[in-house]
């Protein structure tokens, strides 16, 4: 089995995002920025996928400016076997990302992609669902938990009522929960092995994807500010405050 | 041009969250239409029919639609969706799950999670764990819009009658089957809708000790959230997580109780209208949110928070 694993570039999950003062995005310079937390998921499952005997070569991939090159190097660093950057500049839509990755779906025919079910930058939660309907794959999404039946994956997917369990026929897009694994840190000799390893560059427009943005993003804003609140003394305190002050028991 | 709503049910009833898709959809266009697909939904197409914001019910039934697979529902919408000028649900994880498979096949660029219809095209959403709030327009003649139901007030659900018309199934998509779904039944208020969440997180320390949380939860007859690190710990399910990747409430009162209040914690709660801190560290993020905070071991504080609670002569309901 071959796997495909997108990955993205995006703040720290850590950082304090602020937005700048013209009201044209958030501050990204001198930013601390690492691998979408899912991503690491996606490729932590591959790479135990591969371990297990079930999947013979790992591609990891991301569509993004020239430094989200260092995403695709720490999935290598992973476990990954190879990788790929689709070079844009600027915003990208979930939709054209999907687009990018169908190219490469097309040219690399790997059985399964997975992925992050959401960036934690735009909150999407869109490119996985996009990219199965634009390949007329099945697609399971928010998945904690995958088995593999020979051709057919069982994928425990976390709904808002409780678990759902689903079977999809191979190939197949899988996009990943949070826990669905631990993944697991890259070692120093493998980040040094992980240099060694192809890395082939391409642009969207060598794919002839179109990224020019749809939604046009008109201005960011910080959110209203809670006013600040009191610290109470005791449980009794608080008891009182919420039945005689804010009145809500 | 008319608004197509995809209405999300369990073949007996409506979901609650479709209440606040219809009430967002009738902000674009008040002609709003909704979809039906499911398997022997009658009850639910006359429900939907008593809505007074319901223009039009499109009615569907196959028994390859008893349960929601996206990849069943998507073929659907898009033969439906022609003479809209929005396609809309909830971005619960249905519509999260299916609004992109649609948008995909249809061409555009989603818009996901809006607070806010600012106008027919132009729409308020949160970005970056809601630390950052983006108003955005969308430039594609059709429009995939999945709503924040949080954001939203619930529509009337009686004194409407919208015609019901029936329409054809398409075929199945063979190659995803769905098995089982694992829902955990509960007599409390759902956890996206309840007017008080009661919260726990790695200070809990254990599954065992929600049950301190359980009982002031039963006295105020309250949903049951948890951190993301209580979930991953495995002190409870998966459907009482509250954040980022979890769910978004907005309740009238939120206690947050071991919780330190990590940002992608904050961003399902911190709406709320009251937020009660109760953690022993006085430096706990999640005091900067807290209208009420409690420095306090919650093993002394949650039972005389009952105690207190039992001392009341009423509790609102």
């Amino acid at each position: 089995m071959k796997i495909l694993v997108a990955v993205k570039r995006v703040i720290d999950y850590n950082v304090q995002v602020r937005v700048k003062e013209d009201g044209s995005g958030v501050v990204t310079d001198n930013v601390k920025m690492s691998s979408n937390p899912p991503d690491d998921n996606a490729i932590e499952e591959a790479v135990k996928f591969k371990e297990a005997g079930k999947a013979t070569e790992i591609i990891a991939i991301t569509v993004g400016e020239e430094k989200s090159q260092e995403t695709v190097r720490k999935a290598l660093a992973v476990g990954a076997d190879r990788g790929i950057l689709i070079k844009t500049e600027g915003t990208v839509e979930p939709l054209a990302v999907a687009k990018s990755l169908k190219k490469i779906v097309d040219r690399e025919k790997p059985d399964l992609v997975l992925m992050g079910k959401q960036a934690i930058d735009d909150d999407c939660n869109q490119t996985g669902q996009m990219l199965s309907a634009l390949l007329n794959w099945p697609q399971a999404t928010f998945a904690s938990k995958i088995e593999i039946k020979d051709k057919i994956l069982e994928v425990t997917r976390e709904v808002d009522e409780g678990l759902e369990m689903i079977e999809v026929n191979l190939p197949a897009v899988i996009t990943c929960d949070l826990r669905l694994n631990e993944p697991r840190y890259a070692s120093l000799p493998n980040i040094m092995k992980a240099k060694k390893k192809p890395l082939e560059i391409l642009t969207a427009s060598d794919l002839g994807v179109d990224t020019a943005p749809r939604v046009q993003q008109i201005k960011v804003e910080e959110p209203p500010k809670r006013k600040a609140g009191i610290k109470v003394a005791s449980v009794a305190e608080l008891v009182s405050k919420l039945k005689n002050e804010a009145k809500v028991i | 041009m008319s608004v197509l709503l995809i209405a999300e049910h369990n073949n007996k009833e409506i979901r609650p969250f479709t209440l606040n898709a219809i009430t967002a959809a009738s902000q674009m266009d008040e002609d709003v239409h909704v979809l039906l697909i499911g398997n022997n939904c009658g009850e639910v197409a006359k429900s939907l029919s008593e809505m007074p914001a319901v223009k039009k019910v499109l009615h569907t039934e196959a028994p390859h639609y008893e349960n929601y697979l996206a990849e069943n529902f998507a073929p659907l919408v898009v033969k439906v969706s022609e003479n809209y000028s929005h396609i809309v649900c909830s971005a619960n994880t249905f519509g999260k799950n299916l609004m992109p498979r649609i948008a995909a096949h249809l061409d555009i660029s989603q818009v996901s999670d809006i607070t806010k219809v600012i106008s027919a095209d132009t729409f308020l959403r949160p970005i970056y764990a809601g630390n950052a709030f983006a108003t955005v327009k969308s430039t594609d003649a059709k429009k995939c819009i999945t709503i924040r139901p949080t954001s939203f007030e619930p529509c009337e659900t009686s004194g409407g009658s919208a015609p019901i018309e029936k329409i054809e199934s398409v075929e199945e998509f063979k190659l995803s089957k769905f098995v089982k779904r694992e829902e955990v039944k509960s007599d409390r208020p759902e956890l996206g809708t309840a007017r008080i969440v009661v919260s726990g997180g790695r200070g809990m320390q254990n599954g065992e000790n929600f049950k301190l949380i359980t009982d002031i939860a039963d006295k105020l007859n309250a949903a049951i959230g948890a951190s993301r690190a209580a979930v991953d710990a495995g002190y409870i399910s998966n459907e009482h997580q509250v954040g980022q990747t979890g769910k978004v409430v907005v309740p009238d009162l939120y206690i947050a109780v071991g919780i330190s209040g990590a940002i992608q914690h904050l961003a399902g709660m911190k709406e709320s209208k009251i937020i009660v801190a109760i953690n022993k560290d006085g430096e706990a993020p999640i005091f900067s949110v807290a209208d009420y905070g409690l420095e306090a071991d919650l093993f002394e504080a949650l039972p005389q928070f009952l105690e207190e609670l039992n001392k009341l002569n009423s509790i609102q309901k």
